[in-house]
């Protein structure tokens, strides 16, 4: 128990350092701010007008980019990490005694909260430059909780990452595949309008069911089960995650 | 040596360390009582940083036993963790944190409340002459000035056993002084110091017992006097008058792990001796049987340096 709770507090004070080095390394925290932002209005202004929907295309893309800047924020978190594994304070770190998950606890709570205030921002600039949400409170609710479980399960997996690579510049270039999976859903275009082949892959994807639940919730459209499977996805990735990193913590300190 | 395990700080039994085919560190032995300060002396790649980790819980040793502050290493890990401190090669401390920031972190992670972690950390500030750099990130800091918050940093929970792992490495000869100075006011406070080095002077100023480390295996264990007696005590040097004769007293003397030394840039030769005239006159005699290769010669007192080469055949470095 006394574990546990040791544990508990560690993970807390490395989460107060996470967030306190996350708010003084500006330049990353200023292109994590800004990108999903510039993407969401090259969308909306360049590609928006060619991308046949249904809807104003500013609200079917939104939910999409809220996605897209959660994947975004992963390179900075699994290039924490893999700073952190560099440099001697790992060792210092496990001589007092503080375990692997606390550490990477730490980074994750950073991680999410960083995603979060960048996914306020984009959602800010979207209904500035017209994205009509017509969500129910508890619609709201629902969709922030969604999105917090994508963000934790996500920024998990980008510390994972952070363990595998052994250059931080590797850690940032492994988190890409997160920032592609996006574009092969229904983020941004309708699957429908993909190649056969790929609807398969489209439709079962995690990230597809997510964006679903999102839009439905944020426009209070009936959602069916995709917010269920939205979040067996994110437990799913989770568990690997943590599984992973605890493996892989235990290589890379051996 | 009739130290009980209550006056030992650290005790280590055959450790050993191989990766694959590969051994790194060869049945350690050896023993630190509380309120000692020893150093590991050895060169690069000798296995003094896997003995730390090793100590330090940081590593699993592939064979062998060791208790640091009295509790296993391997069945009482975080006890051990508990008791210890480690101030590692490479400085450990956030850059984008400010020196009271760093210090206040490692208080919370030893378990102290944030009043208490607040108090220490000013007091650790004020020892080691950071107070005016308190607020300020440690990016901005010297090499010196990290190297002081580092070690502060380590005794931020007053650790029985405090593990120093080369530390004053890469440091200007003024910032190596100041933290001479500092672990030599630890040691007088009573912590037990286990450091590791390059550096003779280093070994020979600032620690009561010395383990010469080479290729994984401790070579020798003693105090620096001990140490020194092992080389018969003297050293004679001889100087040869030309290359030609240089080549032949060093072949004349070849059988020699004995010879300390032999520099063919000043022509110079270096033998172990007790120093009596009849033990030099018989090393003389070997060297240069015709009496007509040698230029002058004359004797000395043996250094730690002549221990290091007689012992594990390497120059060791120097401050």
């Amino acid at each position: 128990m006394s574990d546990v709770l040791g544990g508990l507090g560690h993970a807390t004070t490395m989460a107060g350092r996470s967030i306190r080095i996350s708010g003084r390394n500006l330049d990353a925290l200023i292109s994590s701010m800004v990108l999903p932002v510039m993407l969401m209005l090259v969308f909306v202004y360049l590609f928006g007008g060619a991308i046949e929907t249904g809807t104003d295309y500013v609200t079917y893309v939104v939910p999409g980019i809220l996605i897209l800047c959660a994947s975004f924020g992963g390179a900075t978190t699994a290039m924490g990490v893999s700073e952190d594994m560099k440099g001697g304070i790992i060792d210092r770190f496990r001589s007092l005694d503080v375990g692997g998950t606390s550490i990477l606890a730490g980074h994750v709570a950073a991680s999410t909260l960083r995603n979060l205030a960048s996914t306020v921002l984009v959602l800010t600039v979207g209904l500035l430059i017209g994205f009509q949400p017509s969500a129910t409170v508890s619609g709201w609710l629902a969709a922030a909780g969604l999105l917090i479980a994508f963000l934790v399960a996500i920024s998990w997996l980008s510390a994972a990452f952070g363990l595998l690579a052994r250059t931080p510049e590797a850690a940032g270039g492994f988190t890409f595949f997160m920032t592609f999976l996006p574009y092969p859903s229904s983020a941004f275009v309708p699957i429908d309008t993909m190649p056969t082949w790929l609807h398969g892959f489209a439709d079962h994807q995690p990230v597809t069911s997510l964006i679903e639940s999102l839009r439905g919730l944020l426009l209070d459209e009936p959602v069916g089960t995709a917010p269920w499977t939205a979040l067996t996805w994110c437990a799913g990735i989770l568990l690997v995650a943590v599984g992973l990193s605890g493996a892989l913590f235990k290589v890379r300190t051996r | 040596m009739t130290s009980t395990p209550q006056t030992l700080a650290i005790e280590a039994d055959g450790l050993t360390k191989a990766y694959g085919e590969l051994t790194v560190l060869d049945a350690l032995h050896l023993q630190v009582e509380r309120g000692a300060v020893f150093a590991l002396l050895g060169p690069n790649g000798a296995g003094k940083t896997t003995t730390v980790r090793i100590l330090t819980t940081l590593t699993r040793a592939t064979a062998g036993r060791a208790r640091v502050a009295g509790h296993d290493i391997v069945a009482e890990r975080s006890r051990v963790r508990r008791a210890i401190s480690l101030t590692g090669q490479f400085v450990a401390i956030d850059e984008k944190q400010s020196g009271e920031e760093n210090l206040r972190m490692m208080g919370r992670l030893r378990g102290l409340s944030r009043a208490a972690a607040r108090r220490r950390a000013i007091e650790l500030l004020e020892r080691f002459d950071l107070t005016d750099a308190a607020h300020r990130r440690t990016e901005t800091y010297s090499g010196g000035m990290r190297r002081r918050l580092d070690l502060a940093s380590g005794l931020v929970g007053d650790p029985e056993v405090v593990f120093l792992d080369e530390p004053t490495t890469g440091l200007d000869p003024r910032s190596r002084m100041e933290l001479w100075q500092l672990v030599r006011e630890l040691a007088r406070s009573g912590s037990t110091i286990f450091l590791t080095t390059q550096y003779l002077e280093e070994a020979d100023r600032l620690a009561n017992r010395i383990g010469l480390v080479d290729n994984g295996r401790l070579v020798a264990q003693g105090t620096a006097d001990e140490l020194k007696a092992r080389v018969s005590g003297h050293r004679l040097d001889l100087t040869a008058v030309d290359p030609s004769a240089y080549l032949r007293i060093v072949q004349r003397t070849e059988n020699t792990s004995r010879r300390l030394h032999h520099i063919p840039e000043t022509l110079t030769i270096g033998l172990p001796t007790d120093g009596s005239a009849a033990g030099v006159r018989a090393l003389l005699d070997e060297a240069d049987p015709d009496r007509c290769d040698l230029l002058r010669f004359s004797v000395h007192q043996a250094t730690l340096d002549d221990v290091f080469l007689t012992l594990t055949g390497k120059e060791p470095q120097h401050v």
